[in-house]
């Protein structure tokens, strides 16, 4: 009885905090691929440059922001994660499913508009690029398609689970 | 040319005395507080930041690096990051005026705190101006005549280092409330400031590369812009955790005041 009272709760307290938990996801999300492609492509693989000569300026400006963004997106979203937790409102699927939008979306942004339209720097060089960008992009919707799913599946979850504590209650 | 070399190493004693001076000033006052026993300790961290940002400073300014970085266009940005960035950031976690408040006796105090929250100390600690002083004083240096300048004059030289910390101090001041502030701008606008600064950093860096200074090695300004652009990621990062983290705590006293008022 008490345990699901409890229950009860968190179930509420995630309904009240559902826009946190799914910025807070979407947030990490940016600021996680952003890193894994500042880690990963620039410095092991050394497969990105640092500058392209062909980047035009609203490029740079373009990736400054981000990359500046994305540092904040990351902390942000973590001291978010620590407040939803010390208000027992954190909910894994939606801030999972917001994770897999948000860092799909800038993925696909970076795979279009910064490589392809800025021209801030390619995938790779000295390759037949196209499979790198199909690659890339592809993995960015499907990324988007499966958070979009996720949290669907999360709503649908929270609302059964809900009828059953209070039916049992 | 021994002429001016002599008013060049003169020159070192313009930034160690006040140097020394501070870290008496520290050191004193650490000492005539913690003899109040009413007040609580002075945490020993804070004193062992005072000095870390101190000699962070100094390390850009006299001796082995200064000299390098007058040749090379990389140390000189690693210079820039001890006395715009790292020192000033180690100098403001110190709460050199929580302590200088603390040591006065209430009338000075009260003068001192005056004078914080005057119209000219409300307007250069203010985020956006702080963040024009300090981002837009790097574009004018490296974007204009002004650095090459800098190396043949003496006075431009001192002018600018001083403007860096300077401008790097009143930035930390402006971004996270350590010490006492005139104003305090809410999260959401120090945030919103401080990415738009952190990204003119970064796109200068990224300028730089691309565009080099006038008479300077290219491998050289390349090194030094991947210095200051990955540099300035590293101290900016534990500025916008304690930042947030000055935002949890803060978020955490409403929760607890909106739970108390309920019942």
């Amino acid at each position: 009885m008490k345990t699901d009272s409890k229950h009860l709760q968190q179930l509420k307290n995630r309904e009240l905090h559902y826009k946190k938990n799914l910025w807070s996801g979407i947030l990490f999300g940016l600021g996680f691929v952003a890193f894994i492609d500042e880690t990963i492509f620039h410095q092991l693989l050394h497969w990105h440059k640092f500058y392209d000569k062909s980047t035009i300026a609203v490029g740079l400006v373009s990736d400054g922001l981000f990359h500046a963004f994305s540092w904040f997106a990351t902390v942000g979203a973590l001291y978010l994660v620590a407040d939803l937790r010390r208000l027992n409102a954190f909910w894994h699927k939606v801030w999972w499913g917001g994770k897999l939008i948000g860092g799909g979306a800038f993925q696909l942004y970076d795979g279009t508009i910064q490589h392809k339209v800025m021209r801030i720097h390619q995938i790779r060089y000295h390759v037949d690029i196209v499979p790198y960008d199909v690659v890339w992009n592809v993995t960015a919707i499907i990324m988007i398609v499966a958070g979009t799913l996720l949290i669907r599946n999360a709503k649908q979850n929270q609302r059964m689970v809900k009828g059953t504590v209070l039916y049992d209650a | 040319m021994m002429h001016k070399e002599a008013a060049w190493s003169l020159m070192n004693l313009f930034f160690i005395i006040p140097a020394c001076a501070g870290l008496l000033a520290y050191s004193w006052a650490v000492y005539k507080t913690n003899r109040v026993h009413r007040l609580r300790k002075w945490p020993v961290y804070r004193t062992f930041l005072w000095f870390a940002g101190i000699f962070c400073c100094l390390a850009a300014l006299v001796g082995p690096l200064a000299v390098l970085s007058r040749h090379s266009f990389t140390w000189h940005m690693a210079g820039h990051l001890l006395l715009g960035m790292l020192g000033p950031l180690l100098l403001v976690l110190a709460a050199p005026m929580t302590l200088l408040l603390r040591s006065l006796n209430v009338n000075r105090a009260r003068r001192i705190s005056k004078l914080l929250s005057s119209q000219v100390a409300r307007f250069y600690t203010h985020p956006v101006t702080a963040s024009l002083l300090n981002i837009g004083g790097l574009w004018i240096l490296y974007t204009t005549g002004l650095f090459q300048a800098m190396h043949t004059s003496l006075l431009l030289h001192t002018i600018v280092h001083m403007h860096v910390f300077t401008a790097g101090y009143l930035f930390t001041i402006s971004i996270i409330n350590i010490d006492p502030v005139a104003h305090r701008y809410s999260f959401r606008f120090r945030t919103a400031v401080f990415i738009l600064a952190l990204a003119g950093h970064g796109i200068l860096s990224k300028y730089l590369y691309a565009y080099p200074p006038v008479g300077v090695e290219i491998e050289d300004v390349r090194l030094g812009a991947m210095l200051m652009y990955y540099g300035g990621d590293a101290v900016d990062l534990v500025l916008i955790i304690i930042l947030f983290h000055q935002w949890y705590r803060k978020s955490r006293r409403r929760t607890v005041y909106a739970t108390l008022t309920e019942h």
